[in-house]
Protein backbone atom coordinates (compact mmCIF):
# COMPACT_ATOMS: atom_id res chain seq x y z
CA UNK A 1 0.00 0.00 0.00
CA UNK A 2 3.03 2.20 0.31
CA UNK A 3 3.17 3.14 -3.32
CA UNK A 4 0.45 4.90 -3.24
CA UNK A 5 0.60 8.56 -2.27
CA UNK A 6 -0.99 9.31 1.06
CA UNK A 7 -4.09 10.65 1.34
CA UNK A 8 -4.62 11.45 5.42
CA UNK A 9 -1.90 11.53 7.59
CA UNK A 10 -2.21 11.71 11.14
CA UNK A 11 0.60 12.43 13.40
CA UNK A 12 0.86 12.06 16.87
CA UNK A 13 -2.63 12.95 17.59
CA UNK A 14 -3.84 12.96 21.49
CA UNK A 15 -7.24 14.18 22.66
CA UNK A 16 -7.91 14.62 26.53
CA UNK A 17 -11.30 15.88 26.69
CA UNK A 18 -11.53 18.54 29.09
CA UNK A 19 -14.37 17.29 31.67
CA UNK A 20 -12.61 14.10 32.54
CA UNK A 21 -9.07 15.90 33.09
CA UNK A 22 -8.29 13.08 35.63
CA UNK A 23 -9.24 10.01 34.03
CA UNK A 24 -7.26 9.07 31.35
CA UNK A 25 -7.02 10.44 27.73
CA UNK A 26 -9.17 8.98 24.78
CA UNK A 27 -6.44 8.86 22.28
CA UNK A 28 -2.59 9.04 22.58
CA UNK A 29 0.07 10.18 20.28
CA UNK A 30 -2.02 8.24 17.72
CA UNK A 31 -0.09 7.77 13.71
CA UNK A 32 -1.39 6.42 11.34
CA UNK A 33 -1.38 7.30 7.11
CA UNK A 34 -4.29 6.48 4.87
CA UNK A 35 -3.26 5.53 1.12
CA UNK A 36 -5.26 6.78 -1.73
CA UNK A 37 -7.87 4.84 -2.83
CA UNK A 38 -7.46 2.76 0.44
CA UNK A 39 -10.19 1.27 2.61
CA UNK A 40 -9.13 1.12 6.05
CA UNK A 41 -10.41 -0.49 8.75
CA UNK A 42 -10.21 1.06 12.26
CA UNK A 43 -11.33 -2.28 14.68
CA UNK A 44 -11.40 -1.72 18.31
CA UNK A 45 -12.93 -2.73 21.46
CA UNK A 46 -15.95 0.34 22.24
CA UNK A 47 -14.55 3.07 24.33
CA UNK A 48 -10.64 3.12 22.65
CA UNK A 49 -11.09 6.49 21.08
CA UNK A 50 -11.74 5.29 17.35
CA UNK A 51 -14.81 7.52 16.73
CA UNK A 52 -13.34 10.42 18.91
CA UNK A 53 -10.23 9.34 15.92
CA UNK A 54 -12.87 9.60 13.07
CA UNK A 55 -14.48 13.10 14.60
CA UNK A 56 -11.04 14.90 14.47
CA UNK A 57 -10.12 14.03 10.84
CA UNK A 58 -13.63 15.09 10.09
CA UNK A 59 -12.89 18.57 11.76
CA UNK A 60 -15.66 18.39 14.12
CA UNK A 61 -13.09 18.05 17.28
CA UNK A 62 -9.92 19.78 17.19
CA UNK A 63 -7.12 17.16 18.81
CA UNK A 64 -5.52 18.35 22.37
CA UNK A 65 -1.94 18.76 20.50
CA UNK A 66 -1.03 16.63 16.87
CA UNK A 67 -2.10 17.22 13.49
CA UNK A 68 -4.29 15.48 10.83
CA UNK A 69 -2.99 16.41 7.26
CA UNK A 70 -5.53 16.18 4.00
CA UNK A 71 -3.24 16.03 0.92
CA UNK A 72 -0.68 17.39 2.74
CA UNK A 73 -2.50 20.22 4.66
CA UNK A 74 -3.68 20.41 7.85
CA UNK A 75 -7.46 19.90 8.82
CA UNK A 76 -8.97 22.82 10.80
CA UNK A 77 -12.38 22.15 10.41
CA UNK A 78 -14.84 19.60 8.51
CA UNK A 79 -14.98 19.89 4.81
CA UNK A 80 -16.59 18.62 1.53
CA UNK A 81 -13.69 16.58 0.61
CA UNK A 82 -13.97 14.46 3.58
CA UNK A 83 -17.87 13.08 3.68
CA UNK A 84 -19.04 11.39 6.31
CA UNK A 85 -21.52 8.74 7.00
CA UNK A 86 -22.79 8.08 10.76
CA UNK A 87 -24.43 5.69 12.26
CA UNK A 88 -27.33 7.30 12.69
CA UNK A 89 -27.93 8.03 9.47
CA UNK A 90 -28.51 12.10 10.45
CA UNK A 91 -30.72 12.74 7.47
CA UNK A 92 -32.80 16.06 7.19
CA UNK A 93 -35.81 14.93 8.07
CA UNK A 94 -37.30 18.41 6.07
CA UNK A 95 -36.30 16.91 3.04
CA UNK A 96 -37.02 14.06 0.82
CA UNK A 97 -34.51 11.49 -0.05
CA UNK A 98 -33.55 13.29 -3.27
CA UNK A 99 -33.18 16.53 -1.22
CA UNK A 100 -31.33 14.72 1.04
CA UNK A 101 -28.79 13.57 -2.03
CA UNK A 102 -28.99 16.78 -3.32
CA UNK A 103 -27.69 18.18 -0.43
CA UNK A 104 -24.22 18.54 -1.35
CA UNK A 105 -24.18 20.03 -5.05
CA UNK A 106 -27.27 22.52 -4.27
CA UNK A 107 -24.30 24.06 -1.14
CA UNK A 108 -21.78 23.54 -4.27
CA UNK A 109 -24.11 25.94 -7.01
CA UNK A 110 -24.53 22.58 -8.73
CA UNK A 111 -27.21 23.79 -11.17
CA UNK A 112 -31.06 22.06 -10.55
CA UNK A 113 -31.20 20.33 -13.58
CA UNK A 114 -27.80 18.69 -13.02
CA UNK A 115 -28.63 17.88 -9.33
CA UNK A 116 -31.55 15.96 -10.04
CA UNK A 117 -29.42 13.52 -12.74
CA UNK A 118 -26.49 12.97 -9.96
CA UNK A 119 -29.05 12.30 -7.12
CA UNK A 120 -30.99 10.12 -9.75
CA UNK A 121 -27.52 8.27 -10.41
CA UNK A 122 -26.17 7.69 -7.16
CA UNK A 123 -29.99 6.84 -5.86
CA UNK A 124 -29.98 4.29 -8.55
CA UNK A 125 -26.35 3.13 -7.70
CA UNK A 126 -27.62 2.53 -3.78
CA UNK A 127 -31.16 1.10 -5.37
CA UNK A 128 -33.39 3.74 -3.76
CA UNK A 129 -34.84 5.17 -6.92
CA UNK A 130 -38.03 4.61 -6.58
CA UNK A 131 -38.10 5.99 -3.48
CA UNK A 132 -36.84 9.75 -4.66
CA UNK A 133 -39.75 11.04 -3.09
CA UNK A 134 -40.12 10.10 0.01
CA UNK A 135 -39.38 11.74 3.11
CA UNK A 136 -36.60 9.66 5.99
CA UNK A 137 -39.33 9.12 8.36
CA UNK A 138 -40.93 6.54 6.25
CA UNK A 139 -37.76 4.39 5.52
CA UNK A 140 -36.32 1.29 7.09
CA UNK A 141 -32.97 1.91 8.81
CA UNK A 142 -31.28 0.22 6.17
CA UNK A 143 -32.52 2.65 3.40
CA UNK A 144 -32.16 5.23 5.34
CA UNK A 145 -28.26 4.19 5.66
CA UNK A 146 -28.34 3.69 1.87
CA UNK A 147 -29.69 7.14 1.45
CA UNK A 148 -26.88 8.60 3.65
CA UNK A 149 -23.99 6.98 1.68
CA UNK A 150 -25.70 8.37 -1.76
CA UNK A 151 -25.81 11.78 -0.18
CA UNK A 152 -22.32 11.28 1.00
CA UNK A 153 -21.15 10.23 -2.67
CA UNK A 154 -23.37 12.72 -4.53
CA UNK A 155 -21.32 15.70 -3.07
CA UNK A 156 -17.85 13.97 -4.57
CA UNK A 157 -15.65 13.89 -1.66
CA UNK A 158 -12.05 12.23 -2.25
CA UNK A 159 -12.37 10.50 1.24
CA UNK A 160 -14.92 9.36 2.73
CA UNK A 161 -15.37 8.83 6.82
CA UNK A 162 -17.71 6.33 8.45
CA UNK A 163 -17.97 5.69 11.74
CA UNK A 164 -19.59 2.43 12.22
CA UNK A 165 -22.20 3.07 9.59
CA UNK A 166 -23.82 -0.54 9.90
CA UNK A 167 -23.80 -0.41 13.76
CA UNK A 168 -27.43 -0.19 14.11
CA UNK A 169 -28.81 -2.47 11.55
CA UNK A 170 -29.65 -6.11 12.01
CA UNK A 171 -27.07 -8.62 10.94
CA UNK A 172 -29.11 -9.35 7.28
CA UNK A 173 -29.44 -5.81 6.44
CA UNK A 174 -25.84 -4.95 7.78
CA UNK A 175 -24.44 -8.05 4.97
CA UNK A 176 -26.23 -6.79 2.61
CA UNK A 177 -24.68 -3.13 3.00
CA UNK A 178 -21.50 -4.26 3.25
CA UNK A 179 -21.88 -6.01 -0.32
CA UNK A 180 -23.37 -2.44 -1.99
CA UNK A 181 -20.34 -0.74 0.06
CA UNK A 182 -18.13 -2.94 -1.41
CA UNK A 183 -19.35 -2.77 -5.38
CA UNK A 184 -19.42 0.59 -4.99
CA UNK A 185 -15.74 1.42 -3.65
CA UNK A 186 -14.72 -0.98 -6.71
CA UNK A 187 -16.93 1.59 -8.80
CA UNK A 188 -15.90 5.07 -6.63
CA UNK A 189 -12.42 4.08 -5.68
CA UNK A 190 -12.66 7.03 -2.43
CA UNK A 191 -10.17 6.65 0.50
CA UNK A 192 -12.08 5.11 3.30
CA UNK A 193 -11.85 5.13 7.04
CA UNK A 194 -14.25 3.24 8.29
CA UNK A 195 -14.81 2.80 12.22
CA UNK A 196 -16.20 -0.78 13.22
CA UNK A 197 -16.55 -3.11 15.97
CA UNK A 198 -17.42 -5.90 13.97
CA UNK A 199 -14.54 -7.81 13.29
CA UNK A 200 -15.74 -9.96 10.15
CA UNK A 201 -17.17 -6.61 8.77
CA UNK A 202 -13.34 -5.37 8.84
CA UNK A 203 -11.76 -8.09 6.86
CA UNK A 204 -14.58 -8.44 4.66
CA UNK A 205 -14.08 -4.47 3.62
CA UNK A 206 -10.53 -3.43 4.39
CA UNK A 207 -7.45 -3.40 2.63
CA UNK A 208 -5.60 -2.91 5.88
CA UNK A 209 -7.09 -3.28 9.40
CA UNK A 210 -5.91 -1.09 12.26
CA UNK A 211 -6.85 -3.21 15.64
CA UNK A 212 -6.92 -0.79 18.43
CA UNK A 213 -5.40 -1.31 22.36
CA UNK A 214 -8.25 -0.51 25.20
CA UNK A 215 -8.20 2.92 26.45
CA UNK A 216 -6.29 5.29 25.93
CA UNK A 217 -6.43 4.09 21.86
CA UNK A 218 -3.07 3.13 20.28
CA UNK A 219 -2.47 1.07 17.30
CA UNK A 220 -1.75 -2.89 18.83
CA UNK A 221 -1.19 -4.05 14.81
CA UNK A 222 -1.95 -3.66 11.41
CA UNK A 223 -3.11 -6.29 9.12
CA UNK A 224 -2.96 -6.27 5.51
CA UNK A 225 -5.90 -8.23 4.54
CA UNK A 226 -4.83 -9.70 1.03
CA UNK A 227 -7.88 -11.22 -0.46
CA UNK A 228 -9.40 -10.81 -3.63
CA UNK A 229 -11.14 -7.85 -4.43
CA UNK A 230 -14.97 -9.84 -4.03
CA UNK A 231 -14.72 -11.60 -1.24
CA UNK A 232 -16.24 -14.69 0.23
CA UNK A 233 -16.71 -14.85 3.66
CA UNK A 234 -16.63 -18.50 4.03
CA UNK A 235 -13.25 -19.38 2.48
CA UNK A 236 -10.21 -20.69 4.60
CA UNK A 237 -8.05 -17.37 3.98
CA UNK A 238 -11.36 -14.97 5.56
CA UNK A 239 -11.82 -16.75 8.57
CA UNK A 240 -8.01 -17.39 9.07
CA UNK A 241 -7.85 -13.32 9.31
CA UNK A 242 -10.96 -13.52 11.10
CA UNK A 243 -9.50 -15.79 13.71
CA UNK A 244 -6.23 -14.57 14.32
CA UNK A 245 -8.04 -10.45 14.31
CA UNK A 246 -10.21 -12.39 16.94
CA UNK A 247 -7.55 -13.41 19.15
CA UNK A 248 -5.94 -10.30 19.59
CA UNK A 249 -8.96 -8.40 20.07
CA UNK A 250 -10.05 -10.48 22.84
CA UNK A 251 -6.86 -9.87 24.62
CA UNK A 252 -7.69 -6.06 25.03
CA UNK A 253 -11.46 -6.65 26.00
CA UNK A 254 -10.21 -8.93 28.35
CA UNK A 255 -7.94 -5.71 29.48
CA UNK A 256 -11.11 -3.82 30.21
CA UNK A 257 -12.41 -6.39 32.46
CA UNK A 258 -9.71 -6.43 34.27
CA UNK B 1 -68.65 13.38 13.44
CA UNK B 2 -68.12 12.76 16.80
CA UNK B 3 -66.73 16.39 17.69
CA UNK B 4 -69.77 17.42 16.11
CA UNK B 5 -72.04 15.06 18.42
CA UNK B 6 -70.07 15.84 21.54
CA UNK B 7 -70.49 19.94 20.63
CA UNK B 8 -74.68 19.03 20.06
CA UNK B 9 -74.29 16.67 23.58
CA UNK B 10 -73.19 20.15 25.23
CA UNK B 11 -75.53 22.09 23.67
CA UNK B 12 -78.20 20.14 25.24
CA UNK B 13 -77.41 20.08 27.97
CA UNK B 14 -77.13 23.59 28.34
CA UNK B 15 -80.84 23.71 27.14
CA UNK B 16 -81.89 21.18 29.68
CA UNK B 17 -80.86 23.24 32.80
CA UNK B 18 -81.59 26.74 31.64
CA UNK B 19 -85.21 25.74 30.75
CA UNK B 20 -85.48 23.50 33.82
CA UNK B 21 -84.59 26.61 35.58
CA UNK B 22 -86.44 29.08 33.41
CA UNK B 23 -89.66 27.19 35.05
CA UNK B 24 -88.50 26.14 38.35
CA UNK B 25 -86.56 29.68 38.96
CA UNK B 26 -83.52 27.58 41.29
CA UNK B 27 -82.32 30.84 40.48
CA UNK B 28 -83.18 34.38 38.48
CA UNK B 29 -83.98 33.02 35.13
CA UNK B 30 -82.44 36.15 34.11
CA UNK B 31 -78.81 34.85 35.33
CA UNK B 32 -78.62 31.76 32.88
CA UNK B 33 -79.74 32.49 29.63
CA UNK B 34 -81.01 30.19 26.96
CA UNK B 35 -79.73 29.00 24.30
CA UNK B 36 -82.13 30.67 22.49
CA UNK B 37 -81.70 33.82 23.95
CA UNK B 38 -78.53 33.90 23.52
CA UNK B 39 -79.16 33.18 20.02
CA UNK B 40 -81.16 36.15 19.64
CA UNK B 41 -79.28 38.84 20.60
CA UNK B 42 -76.38 36.98 18.36
CA UNK B 43 -79.11 38.18 15.62
CA UNK B 44 -80.02 41.02 16.54
CA UNK B 45 -76.66 42.25 16.62
CA UNK B 46 -75.44 40.67 13.49
CA UNK B 47 -78.13 42.15 11.44
CA UNK B 48 -77.52 45.74 13.03
CA UNK B 49 -73.94 44.89 11.90
CA UNK B 50 -72.90 45.41 15.20
CA UNK B 51 -71.71 41.96 16.01
CA UNK B 52 -69.08 41.94 12.79
CA UNK B 53 -67.45 45.72 13.87
CA UNK B 54 -66.58 44.20 17.14
CA UNK B 55 -65.51 40.84 15.88
CA UNK B 56 -63.54 42.37 12.87
CA UNK B 57 -62.02 45.40 15.88
CA UNK B 58 -60.83 42.92 17.99
CA UNK B 59 -58.80 40.43 15.68
CA UNK B 60 -57.57 43.92 13.68
CA UNK B 61 -56.23 44.30 17.38
CA UNK B 62 -55.37 40.67 17.50
CA UNK B 63 -53.42 40.96 14.18
CA UNK B 64 -51.70 44.24 14.69
CA UNK B 65 -50.28 43.52 18.26
CA UNK B 66 -49.36 39.92 17.42
CA UNK B 67 -47.97 40.08 14.00
CA UNK B 68 -45.23 42.76 15.25
CA UNK B 69 -45.14 40.67 18.43
CA UNK B 70 -44.14 37.92 16.22
CA UNK B 71 -41.98 39.05 13.91
CA UNK B 72 -39.90 40.25 16.62
CA UNK B 73 -39.84 37.55 18.65
CA UNK B 74 -38.68 35.23 15.99
CA UNK B 75 -35.85 37.54 14.66
CA UNK B 76 -34.75 38.00 18.38
CA UNK B 77 -35.34 34.53 19.34
CA UNK B 78 -33.23 33.21 16.01
CA UNK B 79 -30.37 35.80 17.24
CA UNK B 80 -30.50 34.93 20.96
CA UNK B 81 -30.38 31.03 19.88
CA UNK B 82 -27.63 31.23 17.55
CA UNK B 83 -25.14 34.29 19.45
CA UNK B 84 -23.89 32.91 23.02
CA UNK B 85 -23.17 36.65 23.65
CA UNK B 86 -27.16 38.24 23.19
CA UNK B 87 -28.25 35.28 24.58
CA UNK B 88 -25.81 35.96 27.83
CA UNK B 89 -27.39 39.77 27.94
CA UNK B 90 -31.26 38.81 27.61
CA UNK B 91 -31.63 36.01 29.07
CA UNK B 92 -31.41 37.21 32.91
CA UNK B 93 -33.54 40.37 31.68
CA UNK B 94 -36.29 38.25 30.36
CA UNK B 95 -36.40 35.92 33.28
CA UNK B 96 -37.17 38.86 35.11
CA UNK B 97 -40.20 40.13 33.41
CA UNK B 98 -41.37 36.64 32.24
CA UNK B 99 -43.18 35.64 35.82
CA UNK B 100 -44.73 39.08 35.99
CA UNK B 101 -48.54 38.56 34.96
CA UNK B 102 -48.64 40.80 31.93
CA UNK B 103 -52.53 42.38 33.40
CA UNK B 104 -50.25 43.91 36.05
CA UNK B 105 -48.90 46.36 33.49
CA UNK B 106 -52.12 46.89 31.50
CA UNK B 107 -52.47 50.08 33.35
CA UNK B 108 -49.22 51.17 32.47
CA UNK B 109 -50.01 51.10 29.26
CA UNK B 110 -53.03 52.72 29.49
CA UNK B 111 -50.85 55.54 31.11
CA UNK B 112 -48.34 55.18 28.24
CA UNK B 113 -50.55 55.05 24.94
CA UNK B 114 -53.82 56.17 25.83
CA UNK B 115 -57.26 54.85 25.85
CA UNK B 116 -56.83 54.34 22.01
CA UNK B 117 -55.70 51.69 19.92
CA UNK B 118 -52.01 51.94 20.72
CA UNK B 119 -52.45 50.77 24.27
CA UNK B 120 -54.42 47.63 23.14
CA UNK B 121 -51.99 46.59 20.05
CA UNK B 122 -48.67 47.59 22.47
CA UNK B 123 -50.14 45.45 25.72
CA UNK B 124 -51.11 42.53 22.87
CA UNK B 125 -47.50 42.70 21.65
CA UNK B 126 -46.11 42.88 25.39
CA UNK B 127 -47.96 40.35 26.68
CA UNK B 128 -47.27 37.80 23.19
CA UNK B 129 -43.80 38.68 22.71
CA UNK B 130 -41.91 37.12 25.63
CA UNK B 131 -42.94 33.24 25.18
CA UNK B 132 -42.85 33.24 21.62
CA UNK B 133 -39.52 34.81 22.44
CA UNK B 134 -38.28 32.24 24.49
CA UNK B 135 -39.80 29.09 22.19
CA UNK B 136 -38.13 30.58 19.02
CA UNK B 137 -34.52 30.85 21.20
CA UNK B 138 -35.16 27.39 22.31
CA UNK B 139 -35.88 25.25 19.52
CA UNK B 140 -33.02 27.05 18.03
CA UNK B 141 -30.70 25.75 20.93
CA UNK B 142 -32.66 22.41 20.68
CA UNK B 143 -31.28 21.58 17.04
CA UNK B 144 -29.47 18.46 16.69
CA UNK B 145 -25.74 19.03 16.43
CA UNK B 146 -25.65 16.23 14.22
CA UNK B 147 -27.72 17.81 11.73
CA UNK B 148 -24.92 20.43 11.68
CA UNK B 149 -22.17 18.33 11.55
CA UNK B 150 -23.58 16.46 8.79
CA UNK B 151 -23.89 19.56 6.89
CA UNK B 152 -20.87 20.83 7.28
CA UNK B 153 -18.92 17.85 5.98
CA UNK B 154 -21.08 18.16 3.01
CA UNK B 155 -19.22 21.85 2.88
CA UNK B 156 -21.98 24.24 4.30
CA UNK B 157 -20.70 27.55 5.26
CA UNK B 158 -21.98 29.07 8.28
CA UNK B 159 -24.47 31.27 6.39
CA UNK B 160 -25.84 28.22 4.55
CA UNK B 161 -25.98 26.05 8.31
CA UNK B 162 -28.58 28.47 9.72
CA UNK B 163 -30.53 29.21 6.36
CA UNK B 164 -30.51 25.58 5.51
CA UNK B 165 -30.20 23.42 8.76
CA UNK B 166 -30.91 25.86 11.85
CA UNK B 167 -34.23 27.34 10.31
CA UNK B 168 -35.82 24.52 8.80
CA UNK B 169 -34.89 22.17 11.75
CA UNK B 170 -36.41 24.85 14.33
CA UNK B 171 -39.05 25.38 12.60
CA UNK B 172 -41.66 22.97 13.81
CA UNK B 173 -40.97 24.84 17.52
CA UNK B 174 -41.22 28.25 15.71
CA UNK B 175 -44.74 27.15 14.69
CA UNK B 176 -45.73 25.87 17.49
CA UNK B 177 -44.48 29.40 19.41
CA UNK B 178 -46.40 31.32 17.01
CA UNK B 179 -49.94 28.94 17.82
CA UNK B 180 -49.35 29.27 21.59
CA UNK B 181 -48.64 33.03 20.97
CA UNK B 182 -51.77 33.49 18.91
CA UNK B 183 -53.87 32.06 21.81
CA UNK B 184 -52.70 34.21 24.07
CA UNK B 185 -53.39 37.42 21.94
CA UNK B 186 -56.79 36.29 21.91
CA UNK B 187 -56.96 35.75 25.47
CA UNK B 188 -55.54 39.09 26.91
CA UNK B 189 -57.24 41.32 24.61
CA UNK B 190 -60.30 40.82 26.24
CA UNK B 191 -58.78 41.70 29.57
CA UNK B 192 -57.46 45.01 26.82
CA UNK B 193 -60.88 45.92 26.00
CA UNK B 194 -62.32 45.92 29.57
CA UNK B 195 -60.53 49.11 30.12
CA UNK B 196 -61.87 52.35 28.06
CA UNK B 197 -62.24 50.69 24.82
CA UNK B 198 -65.59 51.50 22.48
CA UNK B 199 -65.35 48.28 20.36
CA UNK B 200 -64.42 44.95 20.29
CA UNK B 201 -65.76 41.43 22.01
CA UNK B 202 -64.38 42.60 25.29
CA UNK B 203 -66.32 45.85 25.05
CA UNK B 204 -69.10 43.79 24.35
CA UNK B 205 -69.06 41.76 26.91
CA UNK B 206 -68.66 44.70 29.07
CA UNK B 207 -71.15 46.52 27.54
CA UNK B 208 -73.51 43.05 28.77
CA UNK B 209 -72.60 44.09 31.57
CA UNK B 210 -73.35 47.54 31.76
CA UNK B 211 -76.71 46.87 30.41
CA UNK B 212 -77.62 43.80 32.73
CA UNK B 213 -77.89 41.79 29.94
CA UNK B 214 -75.96 38.23 30.37
CA UNK B 215 -77.46 36.61 27.03
CA UNK B 216 -74.92 39.42 25.41
CA UNK B 217 -72.11 38.50 27.79
CA UNK B 218 -72.33 34.73 27.25
CA UNK B 219 -72.87 35.80 22.94
CA UNK B 220 -69.48 37.69 23.72
CA UNK B 221 -67.70 34.36 25.35
CA UNK B 222 -69.47 32.19 22.57
CA UNK B 223 -67.52 33.92 19.57
CA UNK B 224 -64.45 34.44 21.39
CA UNK B 225 -64.11 30.05 21.69
CA UNK B 226 -65.24 29.67 18.01
CA UNK B 227 -62.49 32.42 16.61
CA UNK B 228 -60.42 30.57 19.21
CA UNK B 229 -61.05 27.00 17.67
CA UNK B 230 -61.28 28.49 13.99
CA UNK B 231 -57.95 29.97 14.42
CA UNK B 232 -56.09 27.38 16.06
CA UNK B 233 -57.69 25.30 13.35
CA UNK B 234 -56.14 27.55 10.39
CA UNK B 235 -52.84 27.13 12.14
CA UNK B 236 -52.51 23.64 12.51
CA UNK B 237 -53.29 23.02 9.03
CA UNK B 238 -51.00 26.03 8.17
CA UNK B 239 -48.16 23.58 10.18
CA UNK B 240 -48.99 20.81 8.44
CA UNK B 241 -48.49 22.03 5.23
CA UNK B 242 -45.00 23.59 6.26
CA UNK B 243 -43.96 20.18 7.63
CA UNK B 244 -44.65 17.67 4.99
CA UNK B 245 -42.49 15.66 5.85
CA UNK B 246 -43.64 15.07 9.23
CA UNK B 247 -39.94 16.04 10.18
CA UNK B 248 -38.81 14.53 13.18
Amino acid sequence: MSRAPLKIQIQKVTKTFARDARSAPAVVDFDLDVAERELLCILGPSGCGKSTLLNIVAGFIQPTSGTVLVDGRPVTGPGAERGVVFQEYVLFPWLTVAGNVEFGPLLQGVAAEERRRTAARYLELVGLAPHAHKFPVQLSGGMKQRVAIARALANNPAIILMDEPFGALDAQTREVLQDELSRIQRVEHKTILFITHSIREAVYLADRVVVMTSAPGRIKRVFDIELPEVRDRFTREFTEYESEITRMVKEEVAKVHE
Amino acid sequence: MTRALAVLAALLVWAAFTYVNARAEFVNPVLLPTPLQVAQVGWATARSGELVWHVATSLGRVAEGFGMAAVAAVALGLLAGLCVPIRHMLEPVIEFIRPIPPLAFLPMFLVWFGLGEASKIAFIGYTTFFPMFIAVAASVLRVDVMLLRAAASLGASRADLIRRVVLPAAMPGIIVALRVGFGLALFVIVGAEFMGADAGLGHFIMEGRTFFNPAQIVMGALLLGALGSLMNALLVAAERRVLRGGAR
